[in-house]
């Protein structure tokens, strides 16, 4: 039964994620004041998605769980929405240019 | 819900000691707590999609009404917006070290952790409540006396309305479109911010029957599913802000533009 | 008869408790799929007596039954019934429900509770329809498309739209609880190969409700918004899109057509194995056929759209990713006949279904590559060609699942044999009637008559007067079921555990089966269909 037992992560871990949480979302805010072009979004979009990740693994565990379902999900949600989002975009994108 | 456990109970069952959370038609405690878990991430697919919908129609009209989206963004509170993301992820981690707590099996430690969150969860919506009193007072609420007077001004530039000005009709004219196209970020505003903050509501409530069952002592080292299956939520809906704060509120920041 | 059964009464799901409570508060799978068999049977009358009144008014060329706004809400509430309470729930709620459980060896599926409540949902939502119905309806089309239903419809849109909404929720908890039983109840030794197809089949539907219904739920509250606190979204004169909602609209309601197909087709695979004694021919290519039309299915949406406004490329895209998802549907069809081919087939009730569904389907899948070609689509757009095509593939083929299933396991859903012969005359009644209804359908439609107009010129005459003709039989075919299949509660033959020597492990149990299922857990050490390890049923062998 050993091997099913859940993995207790080091509170300091927990805590050093947070931190870096926290900078993170002051980073975007600062970094979003400064002209970066079309790379602001670019930025913002990439901090936030590191953020999301390290949310996913640490605080809800994926990195450990023993779960082999939940990675397919993640990745097939996300792909789903990226159906929806990029082929919608893709009609608009093209929309006037014939 | 009358408890059933034991009528049918198969040679898998037997082996395993007598739990008050088994419902009789799992094999064991482990296949109980895997499908709830499964079924939450599942559920948290869902909620991607739903939420999917509203990003759409938000990057198509970003696409369209560029100028008028950057100048509704900046009128959004940068200071408080990132002090209340802030305050979310301070809830994730009292959530994520509630769970730790419950799997050392400290009791209190879990307690004050779980009322911390709601706590921090009650502050979002406070200051959000906050936010949104803002917005009626700057008439920023579609519909409702909707007016973008203040964003004309404030972006006469990013508007193009510098080059208008000797063209009184067409000015005109470009001051409606202004009008209703900031309404349609408004109205995006509100729809994602409103359906995050009714997330946000469910999950409070969530809380606190987690919470009284914590201090009922509900949860052991070897089972706390129900806690932990709220904590994904709560990290969830987190994560859902994460990208609505940028999204949102960091459109375009930079100086002189 | 009646005093020797009871002699002999097992206890069983249906006799283990009695009164009003024990059906109201179960947690049991086999009896919450009654209640949706109830609710859902309810619903498909009402809905049948929409499209009656669409079929009497269409009798002329003139509109002398109905007015024109009347008609307009007759046929949105006819699809919005058929649809959202009827066909989406059909198969997955009740069948499925029955069982999923039962063919993989649990005693439940994994939230029992949660399926009830899923039912209530379900029973709420239907409360909030019938009150829109009741105090006026809507005229919207199924479809809602804006900016008329946002904001120029008088009807009752908004109760409509959040009925629709809240029904979504059912139909996301109903997939939830599959997907989750699917991984996580299995008996031991029942590996993903050895899964039945229906089971694979309706993994793939709970994919398409739970990534699906959450885009046309929010895309509903918009519109409810829209029409309540006059946002703009989707409202052209205020800078919203009305194409958008048709994108978030039709990303959910195509892959919708399949939530109604894949559990038809997995009904198929059961039935057409069984009475054809043998085994299913590429097992691996049917159950990843249907994750694939899953998949692909969420790719072609734009397809309802293509003189809609959207961009020339797109629509082109678009067009070749519809093609695509023939590919898995043709490959279910040969399956099948491959599948019968040499096989010792018997034309018993159920086999009849399954037969006219795999002509009706081709029919309906062919026409819809028609529909996916850009050129002849802008033709036939919003023609009757349309409503042929979606009527052979959502009636001939769902609902002809639907009955065949039914059919097929009656015995274990009742305990009893249902009329061998009436079911047989029942299912070429239907099978007539139906192909007498849609297929003038087709021509009229591909000569130019538009849909959704309660007038007609009256060279169409003909065709509609065929239609409604095929209608009032079909409507006979439809009605015979529920007689005799209620009839045989009470008179019906009692029904061995196996009557079909089919080898499911819902068949390796009682009929009714107790509450929880089996005696013991069983321990799967075979593959599905075995037909060739099987004997021959009795009453098969002796009406071949």
């Amino acid at each position: 039964m050993a091997d099913h037992s859940e993995h207790v992560v080091r509170a300091s871990l927990y805590w050093l994620v947070w931190a870096i949480l926290i900078v993170a979302t002051f980073l975007t805010a600062w970094v979003a004041t400064v002209d970066l072009g079309a790379f602001n979004t670019v930025v913002a979009l990439f901090i936030a998605t590191c953020k999301a990740s390290i949310v996913v693994l640490i605080f809800m565990g994926v990195k450990y769980t023993h779960e082999k379902m939940t990675r397919p999900i993640l990745v097939g949600a996300v792909f789903w929405l990226l159906i929806l989002l990029i082929l919608s975009l893709a009609d608009y994108s093209s929309r006037y240019a014939g | 819900m009358s408890d059933r456990a034991g009528i049918g109970e198969t040679p898998l069952a037997v082996e395993h000691e007598e739990r008050p959370e088994l419902r009789h038609h799992f094999a064991d405690v482990e296949q109980q707590r895997n499908a709830a878990t499964l079924g939450m991430w599942w559920f948290l697919g869902t909620e991607i999609m739903f939420f999917g919908g509203m990003f759409c129609a938000y990057l198509v009209y970003r696409r369209w009404y560029f100028p008028e989206f950057a100048a509704s963004s900046r009128s959004l509170d940068l200071i408080v917006g990132t002090l209340n993301t802030a305050v979310l992820i301070c809830s994730s981690l009292t959530v994520a070290m509630s769970v730790r707590a419950a799997q050392l099996g400290r009791r209190t430690l879990q307690v004050k952790l779980l009322l911390a969150t709601i706590f921090f969860g009650l502050v979002f919506l406070g200051v959000k409540a906050y936010e949104w009193n803002n917005k009626y007072k700057e008439h920023h609420i579609p519909t409702f006396s909707f007016s973008a007077n203040d964003l004309i001004k404030e972006n006469q530039k990013l508007f193009g309305l510098d080059q208008l000005q000797n063209d009184p009709a067409k000015l005109q004219e470009r001051k409606a479109e202004i009008q209703r196209r900031s309404q349609i970020f408004f109205s995006l505003y509100f729809a994602l911010t409103g359906m995050h903050a009714i997330h946000m509501v469910i999950g409070v409530g969530l809380f606190g029957v987690i919470t009284w069952m914590a201090y009922k002592g509900r949860f052991t080292p070897e089972y706390h599913t129900p806690l932990e299956i709220a904590g994904l939520y709560w990290h969830f809906v987190d994560i859902v802000w994460i990208y609505l704060f940028p999204l949102l509120y960091l459109i375009d920041r930079r100086p002189g533009a | 008869m009646a005093t020797a059964a009871v002699t002999t009464e097992k206890k069983n799901y249906l006799n283990a408790e009695y009164g009003i409570r024990s059906w109201l508060l179960t947690t049991d799978h086999k009896r919450i799929a009654l209640l949706y068999l109830l609710s859902i049977t309810l619903f498909f009358f009402i809905g049948g007596f929409f499209a009656l009144l669409i079929r009497l008014e269409l009798l002329t060329p003139a509109g002398d039954l109905l007015t024109a706004d009347m008609y307009n809400k007759a046929f949105t509430m006819h699809g919005q019934i058929m649809v959202f309470f009827f066909l989406i729930p059909s198969i997955p709620a009740v069948l499925g429900n029955f069982l999923i459980p039962m063919m993989i060896g649990a005693k439940d599926l994994a939230f029992p509770r949660i399926n009830l409540l899923s039912w209530y949902i379900y029973v709420a939502a239907g409360v909030l329809y019938i009150y829109c119905l009741a105090t006026g309806g809507v005229d919207t089309g199924w479809t809602f498309y804006t900016p008329y239903s946002s904001m120029f419809s008088n009807t009752h849109v908004v109760e409509a739209g959040l009925a629709i909404f809240i029904v979504g929720f059912s139909s996301i908890l109903t997939g939830l609880n599959f997907v989750v039983t699917v991984h996580r109840m299995r008996a031991p030794g029942l590996t993903w190969s050895r899964l039945p197809l229906f089971v694979w089949s309706h993994y793939a539907t709970s994919i398409i409700m739970l990534l699906g219904t959450p885009v046309i739920a929010i895309t509903l509250v918009l519109v409810v918004l829209e029409r309540t606190l006059n946002l703009g979204i989707f409202d052209p004169a205020r800078g919203g899109d009305p194409v958008l909602f048709q994108h978030l609209f039709w990303f959910y309601s195509h892959p919708a057509v399949y939530i109604m197909i894949l559990p038809s087709m997995a009904v198929m695979s059961e039935i057409i194995p069984c009475f054809s004694r043998k085994r299913v021919f590429g097992y691996t290519f049917v159950a990843m056929s249907s994750i694939a039309i899953a998949a692909i299915g969420f790719i072609v949406w734009a397809h309802h759209m293509f003189v809609a406004g959207i961009s020339l490329y797109s629509a082109l895209v678009f067009s070749f990713l519809s093609f695509l998802v023939a590919v898995p549907s043709a490959i279910k069809v040969f399956n099948w006949t491959a599948t019968m081919y040499k096989g010792s087939v018997s034309f018993s009730t159920p086999m009849l279904y399954a037969m006219g569904f795999i002509g009706l389907f081709t029919i309906g899948g062919l026409t819809g590559l028609f529909l996916a070609t850009l050129g002849v689509d802008v033709h036939v757009h919003d023609t009757y060609f349309v409503i042929a095509h979606f009527h052979y593939v959502m009636v001939g083929g769902a609902v002809m699942g639907y009955l065949g299933g039914m059919h097929f396991w009656w015995p274990k859903i009742s305990g009893r044999m249902y009329p061998e012969g009436w079911g047989r005359l029942a299912a070429v009644v239907v099978f007539i009637g139906f192909n007498l209804t849609f297929f003038p359908q087709f021509i009229v439609g591909y000569l130019g008559m538009p849909r959704r107009y309660w007038q007609y010129p009256p060279e169409y005459q003909v065709y509609n007067v065929l239609s409604t003709a095929g209608a009032s039989i079909l409507a006979v075919g439809y009605l015979l079921p529920m007689v005799y299949l209620l009839w045989s509660l009470r008179y019906g033959k009692i029904a061995p555990d196996n009557p079909w020597q089919a080898t499911g492990l819902e068949w390796r149990t009682a009929s009714p089966p107790p509450t929880f299922n089996f005696e013991e857990t069983p321990e799967v050490t075979w593959e599905a269909y075995e037909y060739d390890k099987m004997p021959l049923p009795e009453e098969v062998t002796l009406e071949r």
